[in-house]
């Protein structure tokens, strides 16, 4: 099989760069390995989506369809039930299906794999092994795709979008949530969902603690919360335990990268693809965009950044060539930045998480300047700089200046 | 002649599958829901070339010769073997000293291959080792394997020989006429047996006490463990040990078969009633991490894929106890298995097979003609050339449907693992390596889930994780 623009995952990143790409006259194969486009956007049932992209407020899978819909009306071959087994570096792809296995040679690659959730092993939480223990997309899986209960009383670590999100669908459903443990001194999510999951609901939210030990020879039984210090280390004697039969873990999101092992360069800091502003990645023929290059916060972003890298994927297909743009640095305060690399041309759209929370921070880049009254690690930065703000520089460094 | 063996670990797994040669009615009777849950399932995965073990001891015996028929054990079982080799490593003087007796107790102890290396040869081969180093003891025998597989393998092999598996009954007594065991009593049956082969691992103790035979208290001593991702899995190619002390083999650093890394054991001896003590400890688990920096300081402990302990049984005398019982005529010990239980185990299967119950103990075995040593390992799908592979999905499209993704497991393996008796979320995982990647099952648990529950005929509600009581989801949310 021959194609001008292979797009890896058909989530709201892959759908909106496989439409984009083939409205830029390219011939896409979108591929999924699950049964339907939508990726994770399937199973979050709530709101609060398209706030900014369609302007009004969608659940999940209604965001999804907008896109999915619309695929059949271009030159778009969707595969799903379809895994990618590899990408090599003479711009061929082996894909595996029930169908068949299959190579597929390419011009270009638009890579929308998304992220994974960090899981309960890697957190070297000490105590048993039973079950009952959940990441937040699991739960949130088994309840709202396979509508199963997943226990009678939770506890969550992490108060994550996610996590946050699932405390009010399991009170909702009837299973008692006794709390939410935060390991930072304040949340690691949206301040809405803080609101509107946890505080309308009644379910405490315990900052500067966390989980110091599981027990439970086969269910879960009990769970073990220290506060922790500055350094988050448990503080002796300040351990409580919660019976429960249920642990929900949001505690952060890895964008998934390993196909591209070897292929392309990642970005230290957010362990994504490391792109350009026209999510070009180092390989010139591979581009991305979504929560594989940095997560985000909101999946309207997500699919505007797919858009991009669908747009000029199509345009590299047909023998359009980009420079590989000047640097762009992390500075002061700054925790995590996408992208990291600008093509001069378009204003710069930059996204941006401060290291901790400030009160009055002024965003620095390049000869732009913007004051900002809050900033919060859990609150992404959305931003166009102008581009003859940073006209001229040869490395862009974005820093927030405490006042 | 009928025959029982207590405990599907790799020691009685592989005694079965070496009795399942001769012409006896044989049944193992296991607690547990799976085939090596218990010692079995978590230790080191090391076959050790012998050095270690003191002279004249039933280890240093059956070590050395365990190592060796493993070769040929793993070509007929089909079950994957890595020949490492390890280095026990030298930092000081002292420490030198150690290593020179360990060659030397290595060759009485008929150990192949053993010289010692400097520090230069040792770098050249692990260059990622602490540059202090001054010399390692390398044992070319040594290698890894997946102790779980091993018993599997010998499972599937017994009972295509005929042997009986009866899963998730505990021995709770025994009926007596004289000094000879009747039957043998579980919490569900009862099973008549003309003789009983005790392999109970943690539990061997007790269930020689409840037979009324000889036993050594067994102790469980607890090793937690930390296993990294493959991406840090070609830092370091051998076992490396660290000089022993007296006690232990120290805090180990190796490769696993699937390309992780593996950390620990550490060794803490616990009271006899902790036999189900399986919990890690924030204290293990710091050890683990600083001592390991000691020998390789570039690991990076970010890339920690997950963590766990397993129990080994260990007696005051710190050996394996392998006899017939004197009082219970027909009753046979293979107690005490710590390390090198799982190296040992094929020569000790051998051993207990012709030296203890045909000549010691006097039973007249006669051989099987229609014996077959060969069982054959559910096909690894992703390993194929892709020629190969077309052709397979062609003839069962679930050869195609990746289920796991991490470690690339097709559904085809998954129904392969169910049908070969794989009942719960661990069944599969330890069958197929399915959810023991980085993700640990985040994309692919619930779709194993609904692939157990489509050919189990069950509720998801019934599908447990490794245990009766470990379920995993409880009633719908809507009917």
């Amino acid at each position: 099989m021959k194609t001008d623009v292979l797009v890896i995952g058909a989530g709201a990143a892959g759908m909106a760069a496989a439409l984009s790409a083939a409205k830029n006259g390219a011939r896409v194969i979108l591929t999924d390995r699950d049964e339907r486009a939508g990726g994770i956007l399937n199973q979050c049932i709530h709101n609060g989506f398209g706030l900014h992209y369609f302007k009004e407020e969608l659940t999940g899978p209604e965001y999804a369809e907008r896109f999915s819909t619309l695929l059949e009306n271009y030159q778009i071959t969707l595969l799903t039930d379809c895994h990618v087994h590899n990408v090599k570096p003479d711009r061929k792809a082996v894909l595996v299906s029930p169908k068949g296995v299959f190579e597929v040679e390419t011009k270009s690659i638009v890579y929308t794999a998304g992220a994974r959730e960090r899981p309960f092993g890697t957190l070297m939480i000490p105590g048993d092994r039973p079950s009952g223990i959940f990441t937040a997309g699991v739960a949130q899986k088994y309840m709202n795709i396979e509508n199963r209960i997943i226990g009678k009383r939770a506890l969550i670590l992490g108060s994550g979008d996610i996590g946050m999100i699932m405390a009010r669908r399991l009170t909702l459903e009837g299973v008692e949530v006794v709390a939410v443990i935060e390991r930072l001194p304040y949340s690691g999510g949206l301040l809405r969902n803080v609101i509107q999951c946890l505080e309308d609901y009644n379910i405490p939210l315990y900052l500067s603690s966390t989980v110091v030990e599981v027990r439970g020879k086969e269910r879960l039984e009990e769970v073990v919360v220290a506060q922790v210090d500055n350094n988050y280390r448990p503080i002796p004697g300040t351990e409580r335990i919660f019976k429960v039969d249920t642990l929900v873990l949001s505690v952060g999101l890895i964008p998934q990268v390993e196909l591209l092992w070897g292929l392309v360069q990642l970005d230290p800091i957010s362990k994504g693809v490391s792109c350009s502003n026209i999510g070009q990645s180092s390989s010139e023929w591979i581009f991305s965009a979504g929560n594989c290059t940095v997560v985000y916060d909101l999946v309207d972003y997500v699919t505007m950044e797919g858009e991009k890298a669908g747009k000029y994927a199509a345009h590299y297909a047909k023998g359009e060539r980009f420079e590989t743009g000047v640097p762009i640095e992390i500075g002061e305060n700054v925790g995590v930045i996408f992208p990291r690399r600008y093509v001069s041309g378009e204003d710069l759209v930059l996204y941006i998480r401060s290291k901790k929370p400030i009160e009055g921070a002024t965003l620095v880049v390049g000869n732009f300047e913007r004051r900002f009254e809050d900033v919060m690690p859990s609150e992404m930065i959305r931003i166009k700089i102008p581009s003859q703000k940073i006209m001229g520089f040869e490395r862009i460094v974005v820093s927030l200046k405490e006042e | 002649m009928k025959v029982i063996v207590v405990g599907a670990g790799v020691v009685g797994s592989l005694a079965a599958r070496e009795l399942s040669k001769y012409d006896l009615d044989i049944t193992i009777i296991e607690k547990n829901l799976d085939i090596g849950w218990g010692v079995t399932k978590a230790n080191s995965a090391i076959l050790h070339a012998g050095y270690d073990d003191p002279v004249d001891s039933n280890r240093a015996k059956f070590c050395a010769k365990g190592n060796a028929m493993y070769t040929q054990l793993s070509q007929e079982l089909d079950f994957e073997i890595r020949r490492t080799g390890s280095y026990v490593v030298a930092f000081s003087d002292q420490e030198v000293k150690t290593i020179e007796e360990l060659y030397e107790q290595g060759r009485i102890n008929g150990v192949p291959g053993l010289e010692i290396h400097d520090r230069n040869t040792l770098l050249e081969k692990e260059p990622n080792l602490n540059k202090d180093v001054k010399c390692g003891l390398w044992a070319p025998t040594a290698g890894i394997t997946e102790p779980w597989m091993v018993a599997i393998a010998a499972v599937e092999n017994a009972v295509a020989n005929g042997v009986k598996l009866v899963l998730n009954e505990k021995v709770v007594g025994f009926e007596k006429k004289g000094d000879q065991i009747k039957k043998v009593i579980t919490d569900k049956n009862s099973y008549e047996t003309d003789l009983v082969v005790n392999a109970a691992g943690l539990y061997a103790d007790q269930v020689a006490l409840l037979a009324g035979a000889e036993y050594v208290p067994l102790h469980p001593r607890r090793g937690e463990y930390i296993l990294l991702d493959k991406k840090m899995g070609s830092i370091i190619k051998s076992v490396i040990f660290p000089t022993p002390t007296k006690t232990s083999k120290g805090i180990l650093v190796l490769p696993t078969i699937d390309g992780g890394l593996l950390l620990g054991p550490t060794a803490v001896d616990l009271q006899d009633d902790m036999k189900d003590h399986l919990e890690t400890t924030a204290q293990g688990l710091e050890q683990i991490r600083n001592f390991t920096r000691t020998l390789v300081p570039s690991l990076d402990f970010s890339q920690t894929v997950k963590t766990f302990c397993g129990l080994r049984p260990e007696s005051p005398q710190k050996d394996f106890f392998v006899q017939a019982s004197k009082v219970v005529k027909n009753f046979v010990n293979l107690m005490a298995m710590r390390s090198p239980g799982l190296t040992a185990a094929p020569a000790i299967a051998e051993y207990v097979t012709q030296e203890v119950i045909q000549q010691a103990m006097g039973f007249k075995l006669s051989k099987r003609k229609d014996f077959n040593p060969i069982r054959r390992g559910i096909k690894k799908i992703v390993e194929l050339p892709l020629q190969e592979w077309q052709e397979l999905v062609k003839g069962d499209p679930k050869a195609g449907r990746l289920i796991c993704y991490c470690n690339e497991v097709t559904e085809a393996e998954i129904v392969e693992a169910i049908k070969r008796g794989a009942r719960t979320l661990d069944g599969v995982k330890f069958r197929t390596r399915a959810m023991f990647g980085r993700c640990q099952g985040g994309f692919c648990s619930i779709k194993i889930m609904k692939i157990l529950e489509r050919e189990l005929g069950k509720d998801m509600s019934e599908i447990v994780l490794k245990s009766p009581q470990s379920w995993i989801v409880d009633g719908k949310v809507r009917e």
